[in-house]
């Protein structure tokens, strides 16, 4: 138990460093930009996987709540004169009544009938955001107030790099104390086998339900946040693809996998970064590096290196 | 649960940071005889039948005017970017012109949701960004650093409601794509029917990935007294519509299509249900028949055969904006005798009787697009081909 | 009352279009249990094969036959290089890899092909036919003909042939398939070639009517999905069933109530469907073991 804990804190300690140092090699500030990037995506993955890798409950409409945490962020000031904090505030909880309400039935779905009804409440928040203009900005999105805290104005990337980076802290940190809780275990048990958790007597449901909320207030958070740094929002944010990038990500980095999904984020968001050199084999390459890593790492990145090194060791 | 060391972690967390900072390795160097032009075009995605041909045309020029001694005594070195049509990924990719390859100039955003939201990073960057996108919301409020070539949505719908008005028809239906081109259209268009007594009587929309618009036709087929259909779209959804609308019988109603379709491949894929349908659009498409006297003849006769040629596919209006913009940003460049930023940006501003593939190009502190509706031509589609509707036609 | 006939013409054109992509995601799920995401860049080989192939002077027929053997090749070439040495990986696994699968597609037909959009001739000209006050396009015959021709012989192939009932017999238990013999691999790639011959076929069918560019395959993949799930996945019919329903929500939708919520009606409806019958309309019951 101390040896898990203290494993725990090695982790965060390990992540709080590398986010302090990783600016001083970088060479100018677009890489904070993806630097930031990476975490707030790692952020929602991270809440994402508590759902997917904890609960065993996949989702392909998660976008749906990082859109509206993006454009709470965005409508909260422009139209209802909110400050950005309390419109982030304001999505979160927005995204956790929904999630509450649509969660109840959606989670008695089973495996690719709970992927297709999550898809479906996904596809109507983007469509609610496209079609509904006059707040939104249509298609083509709206800006978004800076952030401002007491006159103070967060700016420019490397300001950004700081907030993102202590959200994803602030997230792994309660990622990691969830797996200690009795609801942790739960989810563990409902991932094993749900029948068998329902068997203990766990009320499945309810931890179910739990999960799905925690994933969309992570989810939230992370569209407000990027919607803060980037000034602007458009409804791709809460797309099909981008859920499809989201589990790609947990998917990737490895299921249950807080590390992973840090992991699985840097990779998705730097990728095209590289890639990009690669003009029109941009997605060939993308698309066959992603094959190749599920098929010879099929748990995921960190679960499979972590495999080899213990099999290194021993 | 058995024990696991957090040195594990911390290797992996290592190979990212390495991983992070190798891309700096990425960037090229910096010669000291060359000028960094960047963009960022839609090259792939839904809007890569934008981002492709401007992609093209960039690279064709860049070419050319280097093989003629480049600009300001210095070579152009083109670093361009594909943001697949996603504004975060494009958003990162003006990040990254500013700070990692510290352009000078930007010719690009080939829509208008990736140009609004790159437009923050140049303005903060004090960078000239002349956008290819169609919205007049880029530069309209007018920002000290954005221009834009392609004429406005806002006056094709001028230019379309002009024509009715002179036709005498006044009671209008629109079908409006959901894509961002299309729902801005639809948008200026209702904002600016009014001012030609032009009244909409029924409004339907399509998504862009649609295939079959009968339903929606059927139902402005089933209301009384509406003289012309107008279809602000762009994307393969107008080829539908015009089809669609052939299949239902409506040809006798005519139909306007906007400049999102300007390309011959509209008509190939309409077919003969392209036949009458009108569009407004700029002189590239009717180059050959402009009288020898139009003083954009020679720009766009040249263009259409330098494009044709290399790329082996039919000209359309979208590199047509690349080109425009370029050759600003290059004229500007060479007025003013210098690639600093802040200068090029005052010369850009300072364009007068430019004379580029979308029309004329005079702008000034409060015009960043420098175009007025002469610009825009009345085409009508006749035999397979593109003919001008004669003024009042 | 003509329009509804037009709309009732419309969401039967649309939903066979659907119904084609369904029939490949429910023969696929059927045999492996992997949900395909790479489907609808079938149909998008489908049609820009024939595309390319008949602009090359090669007759439509000819270029169509190519197309849909083009379409099992890559197919097969999907299972034995993707699908199968990942064998074990978990469903979530599987179904990344077939995104995967769906990206490079992608990617190699934006470079071997181009980036425009596309048409085909329709097959029996542009004269559209009155049926009951609706114009209807001869495309549609062909679509709608098309759908109901491969269900019936995929029906038939199931039921009445010794390698389909093995088909079934994998899908049903994989063990105990291969404990009675049945080569379960072979199964497989059976399937996948299959299913690539259908989304084939289908593109191949719908291009004159919805034209075609690399990148149909995405949105396609979605409805498809959508109409399998909604008929319940596994069962031929309830992938007819379910594509013909949701493009009938779709244009019924849009034509009574309004087409900017179009999609919306289909999903609300995909939504209350499962709440009511969690394994879809046709679904068979799915048994947990502990």
């Amino acid at each position: 138990m101390l040896a898990r804990l203290s494993q725990r804190y090695g982790v965060l300690i390990a992540l709080a460093a590398i986010i302090a140092l990783l600016p001083l090699v970088f060479p100018s500030t677009y890489y904070y930009r993806v630097a930031s990037l990476v975490w707030v995506s790692a952020f929602a993955a991270i809440g994402l996987n508590i759902l997917m890798g904890k609960a065993g409950q996949v989702s392909l409409g998660h976008a749906g709540f990082f859109g509206i945490g993006a454009y709470a962020a965005a409508i909260g000031p422009a139209h209802l004169g909110l400050p950005s904090l309390a419109a982030l505030v304001v999505g979160a909880g927005f995204s956790a009544l929904l999630a509450y309400l649509v969660g109840r039935p959606i989670l008695r779905l089973r495996g690719h009938y709970l992927a297709i009804a999550t898809l479906g409440f996904g596809a109507l928040v983007a469509l609610v955001i496209t079609t509904e203009s006059h707040w939104t900005g249509g298609p083509d999105g709206m800006p978004v107030a800076k952030l401002s805290l007491f006159g103070w104005r967060a700016g420019g990337s490397g300001t950004w790099y700081w907030i993102a980076g202590g959200l994803l802290l602030g997230g792994a940190w309660i990622a990691f104390n969830l797996d200690e809780t009795p609801t942790g275990r739960a989810f563990r048990a409902l991932h094993d086998s749900e029948i068998a958790a329902r068997v203990t007597g766990i009320d499945v449901n309810r931890f179910k339900l739990q999960a799905f909320v925690i994933a969309a207030v992570y989810a939230s958070l992370a569209g407000s946040a990027l919607a803060m740094m980037n000034g602007f929002v458009n409804p791709d944010q809460a797309g099909f693809l981008h859920s499809i990038e989201l589990v790609t990500m947990v998917v990737l980095g490895g299921l249950g996998s807080v590390v992973g999904s840090i992991v699985g984020a840097a990779v998705l968001i730097m990728l095209p970064q590289f890639l990009t050199v690669f003009q029109e084999y941009e997605n060939l390459l993308l698309g066959f590096i992603i094959i190749v890593s599920m098929i010879f790492m099929r748990e995921g990145i960190v679960p499979t290196a972590r495999r080899l090194i213990s099999r290194g060791r021993a | 649960m058995p024990y696991r060391s957090p040195i594990r972690h911390i290797i992996a967390a290592g190979a990212f940071a390495l991983s992070v900072s190798g891309l700096s390795i990425c960037s090229p160097a910096f010669a000291q005889q060359t000028v960094k032009i960047g963009s960022v075009l839609s090259v792939t995605g839904p809007a890569s039948f934008l981002g492709e041909p401007e992609d093209k045309t960039l690279r064709m020029y860049v070419e050319k005017i280097n093989a003629a001694g480049g600009v300001a005594g210095k070579k152009i070195e083109l670093v361009i970017y594909d943001d697949g049509g996603d504004a975060n990924k494009a958003r990162t990719f003006a990040t990254r012109l500013i700070e990692d390859d510290k352009v000078v100039a930007m010719v690009g955003g080939s829509t208008t949701g990736t140009t609004m939201a790159m437009i923050p990073v140049f303005e903060d960057a004090q960078v000239p960004f002349i956008s290819l996108a169609g919205a007049i919301d880029v530069i309209d409020p007018v920002r000290k650093y954005v221009f834009k070539t392609p004429h406005t949505d806002k006056m094709a719908c001028e230019k379309i409601f002009e024509n009715l008005k002179q036709r005498n028809l006044t009671k209008i239906a629109m079908i409006s794509g959901t894509d961002g081109f299309g729902a801005s259209m639809r948008a200026q268009c209702v904002k600016v029917a009014p001012t030609y007594d032009v009244e909409i009587l029924t409004e339907e929309t399509y998504g862009p990935r649609d295939s079959d618009m009968t339903v929606q036709l059927t139902k402005i087929k089933g209301v009384a007294g509406i003289q012309a259909v107008v279809n602000p779209g762009f994307g393969q959804g107008p080829a539908i519509v015009t089809r669609n609308f052939a299949q239902l019988g409506m040809s006798a109603t005519p139909l306007y299509q906007s400049h999102g379709v300007a390309s011959k491949s509209f008509i190939e894929l309409a077919g003969a249900a392209a036949e009458g349908v009108r569009l407004p659009a700029a002189a590239l498409l009717v180059g050959d028949k402009l009288p020898d006297s139009d003083p954009q003849k020679k720009v766009v006769v040249d263009y259409k055969q330098a494009y044709e040629a290399t790329t082996k596919q039919p000209v359309s209006t979208f590199g047509g904006h690349a080109y425009d913009g370029l050759f600003i940003l290059v004229d500007a460049m060479k007025r003013a005798d210098s690639t600093d930023a802040k200068k090029v940006r005052d010369e850009i501003e300072k364009t007068k009787g430019f004379v580029g593939t979308g029309g004329i190009v005079t702008m000034s502190p409060t015009d960043h697009l420098g175009l007025d509706l002469t610009a825009f031509k009345m085409l009508e589609i006749k035999d397979g081909d593109w003919t001008l509707v004669r003024p009042g036609g | 009352m003509p329009e509804f006939f037009q709309f009732l013409v419309s969401g039967l054109t649309v939903g066979a279009v659907y119904a084609l992509v369904a029939l490949g995601f429910t023969l696929v799920y059927s045999a492996s249990d992997v949900v395909n995401f790479a489907q609808g860049e079938f149909v998008m080989l489908g049609g820009m094969v024939t595309v390319f192939v008949s602009t090359a002077g090669v007759p439509l027929p000819l270029a169509a036959l190519i197309a849909v053997g083009v379409s099992i090749v890559i197919g097969l070439l999907l299972y034995w290089l993707a699908i199968a040495p990942a064998r074990g990986a978990s469903a979530i696994s599987l179904i990344i890899i077939t995104i995967g699968a769906s990206i490079f597609l992608r990617g190699a037909a934006q470079i071997v092909f181009d980036k425009q959009f596309h048409k085909l001739p329709s097959f029996s000209g542009d004269t559209p036919v009155n049926l009951f006050g609706a114009a209807v396009q001869p495309q549609s015959f062909w679509v709608l003909g098309g759908a109901a021709v491969i269900v019936l012989l995929l029906y038939v192939f199931l039921e009445r042939t010794l390698l389909g009932k093995a088909v079934l017999a994998t899908a049903a238990n994989r063990l105990a398939a291969r404990l009675v013999g049945i080569n379960t691999a072979t199964i497989m790639a059976l399937a996948f070639g299959g299913s690539a011959a259908i989304g084939g076929i289908a593109g191949i069918l719908i291009t004159p009517i919805t034209l075609t560019s690399y990148d149909v395959g995405t949105q396609l993949a979605l409805k498809g999905f959508a109409a399998a799930m909604l008929g319940g996945m596994g069962n031929p019919l309830g992938a007819v069933v379910g594509g013909l329903l949701l493009g009938s929500l779709e244009a019924f939708g849009a034509g009574y109530i309004s087409s900017t919520y179009k999609d919306a009606f289909a999903f609300i409806v995909i939504l209350v469907v499962l709440f009511t019958a969690p394994q879809g309309l046709f679904g068979r019951r799915a048994v947990e073991r502990v």
